[in-house]
């Protein structure tokens, strides 16, 4: 109750090094669908590997999935929490300018270092955490120092409250640190840097990595964002959370039950079967903080529905909560065993991936973008229209992708599971290969799609920053409306 | 006892735990009373000195 009776800050928030983050954003989110679109391409024309090992598939897509939700996705995570959680606690980062400037180039060394191991084959051949050993250690000793500036951030917030995108984003720091260790402990051989082996081995280490894998989904690309939604949505919408009990709730229920959702990625597998049931059961629960999470999201908008029409980065936002929700609901279906044994494998698994990453990862963050940049800077938007552009061109180039992804996906494995009267399989491999063609080159051409989007976003964000009146923070009126609840 | 059945009875103490830590949670939050401080929690990001 007590807010703020001390004085104001001496010393403003820690601004330059979040500026940093948000180029390193657009740089890196670029890059990340640029990779997308060349393996996209590969995978429809396989010449484009140019018959080189640096270029192949198997090299450029980990480069395209680390790109995309440890480059993008990461700078945009550390970049914005570091604003909110100097804005929400009133008070300045713990560790002041150098610690927010060694956690950007620490982490910009991290994604290089990764980056340049995949070209050159080196990789520990797990999914989403492909970085070998070395690589590992350097990450782990900047998200340690990540932590301790949030955590004492915290710990010196002149706010009595802690607000709940903070919740969402200490659970995100503290979760991923936790899932890096476990899954990451092996042991390095051999004279070069280039080699270990896992702790674990076999089924263990098969649940150990999905334990990982899919709680890098819940808590990096679902809690971390959702931090970012609970903070971004109430500001450009200028009103509250819709009902800030249920964000509670919501929280809790998210932290109680992804942890235990990672062996769904195990169907079928040698993992017990009460551990594949035990995953199903908890991955329809997730349906609850799915939905307390989308109706929060959403119901912050009522009464200032209006402002849709009006602000188009409220509109990415926005349509980031309705592809979270269509994800997050898609997530559990595809969870359940029956429905699993037909999706797994195939490209419907691509294309729920995608739908969750494009639509809800990568709207919310051009919609934070779009409110964030110009407060950094100070300076209005160079051109709204552009903004709305940029909707346009990346929601027609997700519903190409996804659609595209959902009857590829269905029909190659009805083609596998298709017998013949005398019992034998109906298709060889190939003739699936042969069918999802066409569906391959549609979805390249949504990646195009979203890959212009991008580039539009950079222009207009260029334009904006290098613009060179100030224009008066008048512009942006600060309401306070209280809502009911 | 050994190390197999203190596990076991462990894991279902744990189960009872986390049930209850999860209802009481859910009754602290939404108990009578607590709509007025959810509404000064929520409007924390618009109290803002700065745009």
């Amino acid at each position: 109750m007590a807010a703020i009776a001390a004085p104001i800050p001496t010393e403003p928030d820690v601004e330059a090094p979040v500026r940093a983050f948000a180029i390193a954003t657009v740089f890196w989110g670029i890059a990340g669908f640029l990779a997308g679109v060349v393996i996209a391409a590969q995978l429809a024309f396989p010449l484009l590997n140019l018959d080189l090992e640096w270029t192949t598939f198997g090299r450029l897509r980990p480069l395209h999935t680390s790109a995309v939700i440890f480059a993008f996705g990461g700078n945009a995570l550390i970049g914005t929490s570091l604003f909110i959680v100097q804005r929400t606690c009133r008070a300045r980062l713990f560790g002041g300018e150098e610690m927010g400037w060694f956690l950007f180039w620490g982490y910009q060394f991290f994604i290089v270092a990764a980056a340049v191991g995949y070209l050159f084959g080196v990789t520990q051949g797990k999914e989403y955490a492909e970085p070998e050993w070395y690589v590992d250690l350097w990450l782990t000793l900047v998200w340690v120092t990540y932590l301790v500036a949030f955590g004492g951030t915290i710990l010196k917030r002149r706010e009595p409250h802690i607000y709940v995108a903070n919740w969402f984003l200490l659970a995100f720091i503290i979760t991923v640190a936790m899932l890096h260790i476990v899954n990451n402990l092996a042991l390095p051989v051999g004279d070069g840097v280039g080699k270990s082996y896992g702790m674990a081995s076999g089924v263990q280490d098969a649940m150990i990595q999905w334990w990982y894998g899919h709680n890098a989904v819940g808590f990096f690309l679902t809690a971390g964002f959702l931090g970012m939604m609970y903070y971004f949505i109430p500001k450009q919408a200028g009103r509250p959370v819709y009902s800030y009990r249920l964000s509670i709730v919501h929280f809790w229920s998210l932290i109680f039950l992804y942890i235990w959702a990672g062996p769904h990625h195990l169907h079928y597998t040698a993992l017990p079967d009460w551990a594949q049931t035990l995953g199903m059961v908890f991955s329809i629960m997730l349906w609850m903080p799915s939905w307390g999470g989308m109706i929060n999201g959403l119901m912050t908008l009522s009464g200032a529905w209006d402002k849709l029409r009006t602000d188009p980065g409220l509109r990415f936002s926005v349509t980031a909560v309705g592809f979270y929700a269509m994800a997050t609901f898609e997530g559990p279906v595809m969870s359940i065993r029956a429905v699993n044994s037909l999706s797994h494998y195939t490209d419907w698994t691509i294309g729920h991936v995608h739908s969750g990453a494009l639509g809800w990862n990568g709207f919310i963050i051009f919609g934070a973008l779009y409110w964030l940049i110009p407060v950094l800077w100070n300076k209005k938007l160079y051109s709204e229209r552009l903004v709305s552009w940029h909707f346009w061109v990346a929601t027609i180039g997700i519903v190409l992708y996804i659609t595209a992804m959902w009857v590829s996906g269905i029909m190659q494995g009805l083609m596998w599971r298709a017998y013949d009267e005398h019992g034998f399989l109906q298709y060889a491999f190939v003739e699936t290969v042969a069918a999802m063609h066409p569906y391959y080159v549609i979805r390249m051409l949504g990646g195009v799609l979203y890959l212009s989007g991008a580039l539009i976003m950079a222009w207009n964000i260029y334009r904006t920053v290098t613009a060179g009146k100030e224009e008066a923070p008048a512009a942006l009126p600060a309401a306070l409306p209280m809502a009911a609840e | 006892m050994d190390i197999q059945r203190l596990h076991e009875i462990l894991s279902t103490i744990w189960v009872v735990w986390f049930v209850l830590l999860f209802t009481g949670i859910l009754a602290w939050v939404l108990r009578p009373g607590s709509r007025e401080a959810a509404s000064r929690h929520a409007a924390i990001p618009l109290r803002d000195s700065q745009p």
